[in-house]
C-alpha cells in the first residue's frame, strides 16, 4: 500500500503533439504500403510525405523555442526524438526521389518505418506517464500507424491486395491493442480501445468484404481504420496520459520509539 | 567522488512550506513554479486519520529519465549528481516534463526549469572552501530555510558526512524506487531497528 495524491493529466503535450503521432503515424503508413503494393500511381507518396511534413509542423507549433528547432539534432545517442528527426530528414528526400522514380520508394519506406518506430519509442521514453512507458504500447504504436497507411492506401487503391493488408493491419492492430489493455489499465481508453476493436476492426472487415459488391464501402473501411487510430493517439496523448503522482511507501513515525 | 544528495525527515516536516518560499526567493520563479514543493498527504477517516508533509523536487537521479529523451543535450548531469538544465541550448519540448516521473519541470518562458540543488551556491562555496550541507552559503536555500531541521543536504558517499549519518541512523526509502531512476533525494521515516 501507498500513499500520496492521485496520478492527474500531464499538461505538457496537447493535440498538437498527438498530431504529429497521428498525421505522422498515418503518413509513413502509407509509405510502407505504397512500397509493399507498388503504387500505381506517385500521388499518394506526396500525400504521405505532406502528412508526415503537418505532423512535424504541428509538434513545431507545441515547441517554446520555435527559432530552436534545429537543436533537435543534438541528441542521436539517448534521445528518440532527436532519431525521429534524423530519421525524417531522410524521408523527406528520400519520398520525393520515390515520387520522381519509383527506384527510391523501397528505401523510403525502411525509412518510414523507421520514423514510426522512432515516434513509437518517443512515447515509450516517457518514462512520467505509465499509459506510455508501458512496453506493449510501442508495436501497438507501430501497428496503428500501419492500419492507418492501409487504411489511406485503400483510399487511393481498393485493389484486392490492399484491401488484404488493411485487413491484416486492423487484425493484428487489435490484437496488439488486447495485449496493451492487459498490462496498462486506463479508464480514458476504454472508448477509444472499443472503437478500434468494433469500428476500426469487425466494422472495417465488414466493410472490406463489402466492397466486393459495393465497391464504396472500399472507402469507408478505410475511413473507419484511420479515424479509429486517430482517435486512439488521441485520447492516449490528452486524456490517458496520467502522471506518475507521488506514492510513499510509508508513512512517517513520529513521537518517540 | 561526490554525489550531492538531499534528504527530508518527514517526522518533523510540518508542512509550513519556508522552502518553498525560499527557494522562489532564492531562483526568481515566477508564480506558479515551485521547484520545491511540499505535498500534504492525508490517511484514512476520522478519527483515525494520519498526515505526513512531503517536500517533493527533482530528484537529481542517478539516472535521470529527463537526460536521456532529451533532443537537445539542454539538460545534462555533472560528476556529482547534479543534473542541471542549459537554458540556451532547450527548445521548450517538454518531453523532460513527460519524462519525469516526479513532476519536477516547469516550463518557463518557453524552456524547461527545475530545481538545480541551487548549483551556484554550491559551487561558489566549494570554491571559497566551504562545505556544503554544512556551512549555510554552500547549502541549497531550502535546507538553509527549513524551521524544523527536516530537510538535509551533503555527500552521501562521504560516510563521515551528515548525510551519511542520517542514512545509517534512520530508516529511509526513495520515491519511485521501483522505476529505477535512482533519486538523489531521501525521506526518513523510522529510527533504524
Amino acid at each position: 500500500m501507498t500513499y500520496g495524491p492521485r496520478p492527474w493529466l500531464q499538461q505538457h503535450w496537447d493535440v498538437r503533439a498527438a498530431l504529429n503521432f497521428m498525421l505522422g503515424g498515418t503518413g509513413s503508413g502509407l509509405m510502407v504500403f505504397l512500397a509493399i503494393t507498388r503504387a500505381e500511381s506517385a500521388w499518394p507518396i506526396l500525400v504521405s510525405l505532406l502528412l508526415v511534413a503537418a505532423g512535424l509542423g504541428a509538434v513545431w507549433l507545441e515547441i517554446g523555442r520555435k527559432l530552436r528547432a534545429l537543436h533537435v539534432f543534438f541528441n542521436p545517442f539517448t534521445s528518440w526524438m532527436t532519431r525521429e528527426s534524423f530519421v525524417a530528414l531522410l524521408l523527406f528526400p528520400l519520398g520525393l526521389g520515390a515520387f520522381l522514380t519509383s527506384k527510391f520508394l523501397p528505401v523510403a519506406a525502411l525509412a518510414a518505418l523507421a520514423f514510426l518506430y522512432c515516434q513509437a519509442r518517443i512515447l515509450h521514453g516517457a518514462k512520467g506517464i505509465p499509459a506510455w512507458r508501458a512496453p506493449q504500447l510501442v508495436p501497438l504504436m507501430v501497428l496503428t500507424g500501419l492500419a492507418e497507411g492501409a487504411g489511406a492506401l485503400v483510399l487511393f487503391s481498393s485493389r484486392p491486395l490492399a484491401l488484404a493488408l488493411l485487413a491484416a493491419a486492423v487484425i493484428a492492430r487489435a490484437a496488439f491493442w488486447m495485449r496493451y489493455r492487459q498490462a496498462v489499465s486506463n479508464d480514458a481508453l476504454e472508448s477509444a480501445g472499443k472503437a478500434l476493436v468494433h469500428i476500426g476492426t469487425s466494422a472495417v472487415l465488414v466493410l472490406a468484404a463489402a466492397s466486393f459488391y459495393v465497391a464504396e464501402a472500399a472507402y469507408l473501411a478505410g475511413l473507419a481504420a484511420i479515424a479509429t487510430g486517430w482517435h486512439f493517439k488521441l485520447a492516449l496523448v490528452t486524456r490517458a496520459a496520467l502522471n506518475q503522482g507521488f506514492a510513499l511507501p510509508r508513512l512517517p513515525v513520529r513521537g518517540t520509539r | 567522488m561526490t554525489r550531492w544528495a538531499m534528504i527530508a525527515d518527514l517526522r518533523r516536516c510540518v508542512g509550513c512550506q519556508t522552502c518553498t518560499a525560499a527557494c522562489k526567493q532564492a531562483n526568481g520563479t515566477p508564480p506558479g513554479v515551485q521547484w520545491r514543493r511540499v505535498l500534504d498527504v492525508e490517511v484514512g477517516e476520522y478519527p483515525a486519520v494520519r498526515r505526513a508533509f512531503v517536500p517533493v523536487g527533482c530528484q537529481h537521479c542517478d539516472d535521470p529519465p529527463c537526460l536521456h529523451v532529451c533532443p537537445s543535450t539542454a539538460t545534462r548531469k555533472r560528476a556529482d549528481g547534479i543534473v542541471t538544465v542549459d537554458p540556451d541550448l532547450c527548445i521548450g519540448c517538454a518531453y523532460c516534463a513527460v519524462a519525469c516521473p516526479y513532476q519536477a519541470r516547469y516550463k518557463v518562458d518557453g524552456i524547461a526549469t527545475k530545481c538545480t540543488f541551487c548549483v551556484e551556491r554550491i559551487d561558489a562555496g566549494l570554491a571559497a572552501g566551504l562545505k556544503p550541507g554544512v556551512d549555510p552559503e554552500a547549502t541549497p536555500a531550502c535546507v538553509n530555510s527549513c524551521i524544523a531541521g527536516a530537510l538535509h543536504f551533503g555527500d552521501i558517499e562521504d560516510p563521515a558526512s551528515n548525510v551519511s549519518a542520517l542514512l545509517a541512523e534512520n530508516q529511509h526509502f526513495r520515491m519511485h524506487e521501483e522505476l529505477g531512476t535512482g533519486p538523489g533525494f531521501y525521506y526518513l521515516w523510522d529510527k533504524a531497528p
